[in-house]
Formats: structure tokens, sequence, C-alpha cells
């Protein structure tokens, strides 16, 4: 075993059983099955390039934006370097503020602290705002278990959860869906609704409005999840679009918030970085329409009880893996899945996790531990374009890479064999073995080769002279256009 | 041992401390490297000094990032405020208007429409009423945002949130440039809310659609001097 290994062997990791980080199958099984699907292809194909163009635009707007990027880079690594004399920060001011703090080590532990608090406000019906954390421990279905109705009100959400479906973006979860499967959806499952209703985008988001206003305006307990929480000044903050985040963290009595340990930031001040990135990357937009912070309770103005519980379920056994940690900067603003090519022909259901996509083959494997996703790691083409994106600066690609290496040392301590999927990778992952091959590969993309080398792909003679991930990812034409200047350039030229 | 305790002792041996080994001191803002903008720039990049000029092309710059996001700018002098509020109360049809405490009373002087005051209203006394005036804490230029922190002249936050159309009165030195400026001048204790444009949807093949939850309108009037009384 390395030395590494020894810090992340025996760390607890994410429970079996309960949220969703696992898949039924492997990630090739999955991918099949979206390949196939034409529908579903043409969705996502037209959804990404459209994100992708108007991040394109309105961070070309901004001139500082690698500073801005290394400067977050920095914050994240700093809040994981401290990550329990923040969390103890933030404890006591939440606390002084007049909220209530609750330690979860597991899925299990914070649905259960959840279902409580629920439960002694005497209310059976919740409403919830958008939340990645709250996905991947499988809130609502443990809700549902007390007897507890959980209703999401982000739009995307309400048209999962009405589908009895799975989100499949981080920021638009809905976006495998068309709007013609949309109104049927809303037709068959959304009580009250006008049996005339047509495929509007427009008639839509009044039908789902005129569904929630009633909930808003008389349930008594909300669910959120945070983007940050501010160490020294103890303020919780959610980015949103719809004003449904405002409704739940403003109307009702009762507002409980769960949230991964990692997504603190030090102080007020860093919001000055955060801000700047997090909407451009994720939705393209300058800022995003609406943004609440709040610290603890204020008295007279939105909920006067506030519970906050902070919950580890595998992170800190990705913390401890110094080569993997990294993955706890995301902000999970979305853009590395919106830049990749094999994001962008499976969608996010292949990846079995909430969290899919690039980040989602780095995340979920750390969060389980690799023996429970061994073939995430490997559902990539290692092209780059994600770290190009990442507003935190997180090496993606590296880390699949380490990740690889991490899945074949626990096959073989564990004596299984390798699976076709590790063997057929293998072939591949020779350019990201070493720091300088794959930085050559990068530049000589860069100088134009790639573009030869991706017409001569295109042949069936070419397409032969090259193992299949890297023969599918220089062969698909719609890749974005490598940067200028590499953000590892960068940062060395700093 | 508790989970609070467990978590911080998974947190110390992953960072690899030894047991019983003390958490360094948090380094705090020190170490970050802060080569980015953080005051006096516009989106153009270029540092601008303060002054008249410089107010004037955040202006510009406000109002071309507001009407992106189709909200809807009207500009006045200071005289013709109350005139110009009355006319955009009158052309959305609003017949009833939610009035915070402390909202300016000469802004008020032509306004027709029933006014409502916050006495503990419930939502759904709220949800009644067609429109809702307010002032703003600052407007940040880059972003076209408004900030709003529940200080006078502005109520709790259900207040720009439930009635459908806001009205939003700013003065133009109120404007900064961006989000770092914006930052440096907030009071974190107090609930905040940051509004860049109405309320809007992208969920349905991404198509841009205004006023899902919030309001489906909003309406800003810049007043290009000092406010009045502060
Ligand atoms: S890894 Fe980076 S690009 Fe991907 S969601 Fe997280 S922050 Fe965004």
């Amino acid at each position: 075993m390395t030395v590494a290994g020894k810090t992340y062997l025996g760390m607890p990791t994410a429970p079996p059983g309960v949220g969703q980080l696992r898949g039924d199958e492997s990630f090739p099984d999955a991918a099949e099955t979206a390949l196939a699907n034409g529908q579903l292809r043409r969705n996502l194909a037209n959804a990404t390039s459209t994100i992708r163009a108007k991040r394109a635009a309105v961070v070309a707007e901004v001139p500082d934006w690698q500073e801005l990027r290394a400067a977050a880079a920095a914050v994240k690594d700093d809040v994981l370097a401290h990550l329990d004399s923040y969390l103890v920060q933030l404890e006591a001011r939440v606390t002084e503020r007049g909220g209530v703090v609750h330690w979860a080590r597991d899925a299990n532990e914070a649905n259960r602290i959840v279902t409580e608090l629920v439960a002694a406000t005497g209310s059976r019906e919740v409403v919830k705002v958008k939340s990645m954390a709250t996905q991947e421990i499988g809130l609502n279905q443990a809700l549902e278990e007390a007897g507890i109705l959980a209703f999401e009100t982000d739009l995307a959400e309400l048209i999962v959860q009405l589908g009895d479906d799975r989100p499949s973006h981080i920021l638009v979860p809905a976006i495998h869906r068309n709007r013609t499967e949309i109104r049927d959806i809303f037709l068959s499952e959304m009580a009250g609704v006008d049996c005339g209703l047509t495929d509007d985008p427009a008639a839509l988001a009044e039908a789902a409005r005129r569904y929630l206003r009633e909930k808003f305006l008389t349930t008594k307990v909300a669910i959120s999840g945070a983007n940050f929480a501010i160490a020294d000044t103890g303020t919780l903050m959610v980015v949103e679009s719809e004003g449904n985040g405002r409704m739940c963290l403003t109307l009702p009595d009762t507002l409980i918030t769960v949230m991964g340990i990692e997504k603190l930031l030090p102080s007020f001040t860093d919001l000055e970085v955060f801000l700047q990135l997090l909407p451009r990357s994720s939705t393209g937009e300058r800022m995003n329409p609406y943004t609440s912070m709040w610290t603890g309770v204020h008295p007279g103005d939105g909920p006067q009880e506030f519970h906050l519980v902070l919950l580890d379920n595998g992170r800190t056994a990705t913390l401890a893996d110094e080569r993997g940690r990294a993955a706890l900067r995301c902000i999970r603003c979305s853009a590395c899945l919106n830049v990749c090519p094999v994001y962008e022909r499976t969608g996010g259901h292949a990846y079995g996790s909430v969290y899919p996509g690039p980040i989602g083959a780095v995340l979920s494997p750390q969060l389980t531990g690799v023996a429970d996703n061994p073939s995430l790691p490997f559902a990539s083409t290692l092209c780059g374009a994600c770290y190009d994106v990442c507003p935190v600066a997180i090496d993606i690609p590296k880390m699949l890479v380490h990740l690889r290496e991490r899945v074949n040392q626990d096959k073989a301590t564990s004596h299984r064999l390798p699976t076709p999927e590790s063997a057929g990778m293998a072939a591949a992952s020779w350019a990201m073995r070493g720091h300088r091959r794959w930085t050559w590969l990068l530049r000589a993309a860069r100088l134009g080769r790639l573009a030869r080398l991706s017409r001569l792909s295109r042949s069936a003679a070419g397409r032969r002279l090259l193992p299949p991930p890297l023969s599918a990812w220089v062969s698909s034409r719609d890749l974005p256009a490598p940067p200028a200047q590499s953000f590892r350039d960068w940062w060395a030229e700093q | 041992m508790t989970a609070r305790d467990e978590v911080l002792a998974r947190i110390s041996t992953a960072l690899g401390r030894a047991r019983g080994e003390a958490p360094g001191e948090i380094s705090g803002a020190a170490a970050i490297p802060r080569r980015y903008r953080r005051a006096g720039a516009t989106a153009a990049g270029e540092g601008v000094p303060a002054g008249v000029g410089h107010q004037a092309e955040l202006v510009e710059l406000l109002v071309d990032r507001l009407v992106d996001y189709r909200a809807t700018v009207t500009r006045s002098e200071p005289a013709g405020v109350a005139d110009v509020l009355a006319q955009r109360l009158g052309q959305h049809r609003i017949d009833s208007v939610l009035v915070p405490d402390g909202f300016p009373e000469e802004w008020l002087g032509a306004v027709s429409a029933e006014r409502r005051t916050d006495d503990a209203l419930t939502p759904a006394q709220l949800d009644g009423i067609d429109g809702v005036l307010c002032t703003g804490t600052l407007a940040i230029a880059e972003t076209g945002t408004i900030v709003l922190d529940s200080g006078p002249g502005q109520g709790r936050r259900a207040l720009s949130l439930v009635p459908d159309y806001l009205l939003i009165v700013l003065t133009s030195d109120q404007i900064v440039a961006g989000v770092p400026e914006a930052v440096a001048r907030l009071d974190s204790g107090r609930p905040l809310t940051w509004i860049s444009g109405p309320s809007a949807t992208s969920d349905i093949e991404l198509n841009r659609v205004e006023g899902v939850h919030g309001p489906r309108t909003l309406d800003v009037i810049l007043i290009q001097a000092a406010r009045p009384g502060f």
C-alpha cells in the first residue's frame, strides 16, 4: 500500500442502502442504454451546447477570471486544511444567533435528525428547496417512511418528482425531458391542472406556479441545502432563480438546512470571489436572479426556528486522500458537465449517483469508497475540458487517473480480476500517467496537432490508430475549443 | 462519542494530525492570493478614478444590465419621483400597494392606489396585494444586482417576494461597480436578498420564462442624486 493508502483506509464512507450515490449497474452498461436513446441525446446536446455558449460569453466579460479562480482554489484549500476549526467557528456563530447545529456522521444519521425535527413541529408536510445534499442522503424517502410528505419546489425537481424520475444534471435536473414530456407529466400527475395545458414553457411554468402557491403560503416547515456557509459570521446562503427558494427560506416557521461539511468559506469577504464565479459558471448569467443570506434567526423576519445539519457521509474519507481531496473544493456549478463529451452522450443517469459528469466521476467513488463505484473513474476521455472550466480549478483528469490506480489497487488487494472496462481503459491511460505526457498532450491540442489527428481519426484507418476512449475523444466534432492557455500554464507563470 | 466529536476526530485524522494534536490556527485572509479586481473597476476591466464621471458610467452600466434581465428602469430627477412612481403604478394597474415602514413619504404624494402597511400580514394576506414598493441597500452595476437588507423602507423579506409586482427606488449614489465593493459595504448580520432581474426559470428546454414564484414584474426608478432624508 502507498502512503496515501494508509490514510484513506478505514475512514468511514457513505453507507450503502440509503441515498443516491450508487447506481444499479456499472457506468458502461448504463451508458449503453442511454446511447441508444436518440431523444435523450438530442435534448442533452441542445442543452449543453446552449449553456456552454452562454457561459463562455459571460466568462469572457470578466478580465480577472483566472485571478478569481486562483483565489477560489486557495480559499477552498484553506477551508479543507483547517476544516475542523472552521466548522467549530461556524457552529459558535450560528448558535449565538439563535440557530441550532446538529452533526451527522452519515446519511442515516442526517435523515433521522431531520425526520425528528420535522416530527417535533407536528407538521406532516414540508416544502423543499433544490438541494444536492438531501438527494445524496435520500431524505425524501426517509421522510415518506415516517409519514411526512416532501414537496420539491424547484420547477425541474418538481418535474422529476412528479415523473417518479431521477435528476440527471446538477443545475437543470430535468434536462433530459423536453416540453412535451413535461406537459404529459403535469397532465397526469399534477392535481388540479387545466386539461387544456399546452407545452408552451410559459404555460408550464404558470401551471407550476399555481400548483405550488398554496403550499408556499401554508406549509410551516421548509428544508434547504446551502451553497455556502460563512465561518466567521455564521451566515448561510442559497442561490436560485425562481423565487421558490426565497419562499421556502422566508415564509415557514421552521427552516432546516442540510449541508455537507465542506461547503464553508472562511469569511464573508470571500463571497466577493464566489459570487462572481458561481453564477457565470453555472447558468451562464452575470448573477442568478435571487440570492438569499441569513444568519441564525432574524427576529420578526423569516423562520423563527433554524436548524443546521452538518453532514459528513464520506467527506472525511475524501479529505483523507491527499490526491483526491481537491474534489471537496467543488461548488456544484455543473460547468464540467456541460463541456464533457461523455456526459453529453450518456446523460446524468448513467453515472448512477446524484453527482453526474466529471465531478461525479471523482466525487462519488470517493464518498462511497472506490470498491462501490469502480467504473466511474473510467467514465471519461480525460480530454481536460472539465479542468479548464472549473471555477475552483479542480484538476479532474489528474484525479481520475489517481482514482483508476486506486480501483486497480483495490481489486488487486481483494484478489478480484480486473474488469473489462479497467483493462480496456488501461490502454488509454498511458497519456495520463505522467504529468509531462499529459501536459504535452494538452499543448499539442492547442497547437492544432490534435485537429489533424481528429480528421485522421474520423477515417476508419485513423480510428484504429488510437485505443477506444481516445478515438471517441478525437472524433467527436463538437468539443469545446482548447483554451489559449491552460490554467496550469497560467499558474506556473504567476 | 457524539457525532460532533467523531466528525471532528475524523477530520483531524484525515489531515494526518497525531492523536490529540490541536488543529492549527486558522490562517484567515492573509494566505489567499487576491490579485483580482477589488475596487474602482468596471466591466471593461479598467480602474476608473472615483468621481462624477465614474458614477455616471456606473449608472449606464447598471441600466444596461437591468434591462438585459427584462426589468424596466425609469430615470427621474429628485423632484419628479412622486409623479414617476404614480405613473408606473398606474401603467401596471396596481390598485393596492404595500408600503413598508420608512419608505419616504414625499415619494408617495401622487399615489392613488390603496396604501397598505405591514401590520404582521400573513403570507395569504400579502398574496392579496397587487404590488409592493421599497428602497434598496445598494446596487451592483456589473451584474445588474439590487441588494435588500430589510432596512427602513424595505421591510421584512416576505414583502418583496409575495406580491406579483415589485417597484424598487434607487439613488445613483447607491451604485457600486462590482461584487467586491458590494460585499464590503454589506452587513452580514442582516438578512440579505440579492435580486438580479425578476424571478425566472430556465428549466424547460432552457427557455427563460419570467416569474415563477417571485414577482413577475421588476420596476426600477433610478434617481439621479442622493436620497432624501437618510
Ligand atoms: S467540479 Fe468544478 S466545474 Fe464541476 S461542478 Fe464542481 S466546481 Fe463546477
